[in-house]
């Protein structure tokens, strides 16, 4: 059964909808893929049902491990077992990383933060007394961000463009997390515009202009990166498109 | 100096959970409690007279020129009783090129009403480097009036560094006003880190006056406030000389009904200097919140951790 349901969505931000009419379904211990040209809709959907401040309003439902997640403030989700890792992580002046870590995490013993470290290539002895600010690069501070899911251990983790700004080597250090939530059960969503990431899933989502185009194996969605989004002669240009798609 | 009660020296140090580095010999130490000076531990190099006063005490400090004193000198000042007055004069005097950092605790653990006034004059000989780290620690209730006002002098090329923190028990009512005159090639930081709560009232006055060519000012106040409290920061730099270099950074988070101002005031009078200044007043950063909120901690934990790295 699908933990995650996305039922008939309509998002609108402003006056166009973002989302329109999504329906979709996530599955325990599985990897999902979104993908889509820019601006089609997939950080929005991610917002959405993590049910952050300006995402909450929405037409259809939202239903996880059987009930709809309308009104249910974010911090609850994720207590239930939701997160997300924002594209750009929010940078905390003077906040140690192992605070930062422990903050979230299901067993905060120093243990679980320093193994949480170690997972994605970060030694703890470097990393973990340093700031979680502007001090960290930009790949570490995603790693950290990693390290901060893995010790949180959530049952549906969002991660938008998880590769961005992270270095050839540590991409696999982030794909042994995404293999490691999967192994535990976890349902994960992956949103990406690069082949590699995309591969990592088993599922994928083709999303444009707030509306699914295609889903199935990634082995069909790849074809979308192949052939340069051929499958979608119009990206993000409403009018042409409804009819064409509809 | 009076009599020693270990006993009271005892309680005034655990109650700023010190109490066990009581028999460090290599450390300056010195215990003010109310108007009595219960102890003083000094070193080669380290020089204190202190007459009691009835609401106080009038202390003369000297650190003699090429002292170099290694570790922080500990002043502990304390009320331990709900109500009093402790008024203290400080008369400080860091000599030439002489090293030396004092941490001041100051602890008013069961005040209702306590009044606690400092007039420090302090000296910063040419070439000196001097901190000075000041710690309160209140209690839940407030009830303290925390008055603390220094005349600074830096001598060239002299190093002073102050932070006042207050981030444990509530403020009551503080009002902090510190001048300093700079000369050439000095550098001056005063650092503020305040939370306020209830109806708490902190006002702070600091102001550099950059004289001498090259010499620097960094005044940073960082202040979280909620509930019904109230601050107020009027951070001035002048510089009057070539190569004079200031920065005023003032933050403050407010929640609630709190309410904040803040008034940074850069004097430019010579053309080579420069002078730069950032405040930013609102709530926590959106973002940080949501990052914290998705990770399962209410608002209130998460807005107290996002406030605990930006003041501790
Ligand atoms: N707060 C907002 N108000 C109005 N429009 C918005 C808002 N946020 C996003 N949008 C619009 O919604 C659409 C979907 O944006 P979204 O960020 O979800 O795209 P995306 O698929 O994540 O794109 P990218 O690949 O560039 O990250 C875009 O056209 C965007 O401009
Ligand atoms: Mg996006």
């Amino acid at each position: 059964m699908a933990l995650l349901e996305i039922r008939d969505v309509v998002m609108r931000l402003g006056e166009t909808p973002v989302l329109n009419h999504l329906t979709m379904e996530f599955w325990a211990g599985h990897v999902h893929a979104l993908v889509g040209p820019n601006g089609a809709g997939k950080s929005t959907l991610a917002n959405t049902i993590m049910g952050l401040f300006g995402y909450t309003a929405f037409e259809g439902d939202i239903v996880y491990d059987g009930e709809s997640l309308k009104g249910v403030p974010v911090d609850e989700r994720a207590r239930r077992g939701i997160t997300l890792a924002w594209q750009e992580p929010a940078r905390f002046q003077g906040l140690p990383v192992h605070k930062y870590i422990r903050a979230g995490a299901k067993d905060p013993s120093d243990d679980r933060v320093d193994q949480a470290l170690l997972k994605v290539g970060l030694d703890p002895r470097t990393y973990r007394d340093r700031a979680c600010d502007r001090t960290l690069s930009g790949g570490e501070r995603k790693r950290v961000e990693i390290a901060a899911l893995l010790a949180m251990e959530p049952r549906v983790v969002l991660m938008d463009e998880p590769d961005s700004g992270i270095d050839i080597q540590a991409i696999n250090h982030i794909f042994d997390a995404i293999q490691f939530f999967k192994q535990n059960g976890a349902t994960v969503i992956l949103i990406t515009h690069s082949l590699p990431v995309l591969q990592q899933a088993e599922h994928a989502f083709l999303l444009c202009n707030g509306r699914l185009r295609d889903k199935g194996p990634i082995s069909k969605i790849e074809n979308y990166f192949a052939e340069n989004c051929i499958m979608c002669a119009t990206p993000n240009e409403p009018e042409k498109r409804q009819g064409a798609w509809q | 100096m009076t009599l020693v009660d270990q006993n009271d020296i005892d309680a005034i140090w655990q109650s700023i959970g010190m109490a066990e580095h009581k028999h460090e010999d290599d450390v300056v130490k010195i215990t003010v409690s109310g108007n009595r000076v219960l102890g003083a531990h000094l070193l080669p190099g380290v020089e204190v007279d202190a007459d009691e006063k009835p609401d106080g005490v009038a202390v003369n400090f000297r650190i003699l020129d090429e002292a170099f004193i290694a570790k922080p000198i500990q002043l502990c000042f304390g009320v331990m009783p709900e109500t009093g007055m402790q008024h203290i004069e400080l008369n400080l005097n860091i000599g030439e090129n002489s090293r030396a950092s004092v941490v001041a605790h100051c602890t008013f653990p069961n005040a209702v009403d306590v009044v606690h006034r400092m007039d420090a004059v302090i000296n910063v000989g040419r070439g000196a480097c001097y901190s000075y780290f000041e710690r309160h620690v209140h209690g839940p209730a407030g009830g303290v009036t925390v008055v603390p006002k220094a005349k600074i002098h830096l001598g060239a090329d002299a190093r002073f560094k102050t932070e006042f923190e207050l981030i444990k028990g509530r403020v009551g009512v503080m009002d902090i006003d510190y001048e300093a005159e700079c000369e050439a090639g000095s550098v001056i930081e005063l650092i503020a880190r305040i939370i306020g709560a209830g109806d708490d009232r902190v006002k702070i006055n600091e102001t550099a006056h950059l004289r001498g060519e090259r010499s620097r000012a960094f005044l940073q106040s960082y202040l979280a406030l909620k509930h019904d409290a109230f601050a107020e920061v009027y951070n001035t730099v002048t510089a009057h000389a070539d190569g004079a270099k200031g920065h005023v950074d003032c933050k403050e988070i407010v929640q609630g009904r709190a309410v904040a101002r803040a008034v940074p005031i850069v004097d430019v009078r010579h053309p080579g200097a420069h002078v730069t200044h950032e405040a930013a007043i609102g709530s926590v950063d959106s973002k940080q919140l949501q990052t914290l909120l998705a990770r399962g901690l209410d608002e209130e934990a998460a807005t107290d951790l996002i406030i605990e790295g930006m003041l501790g």
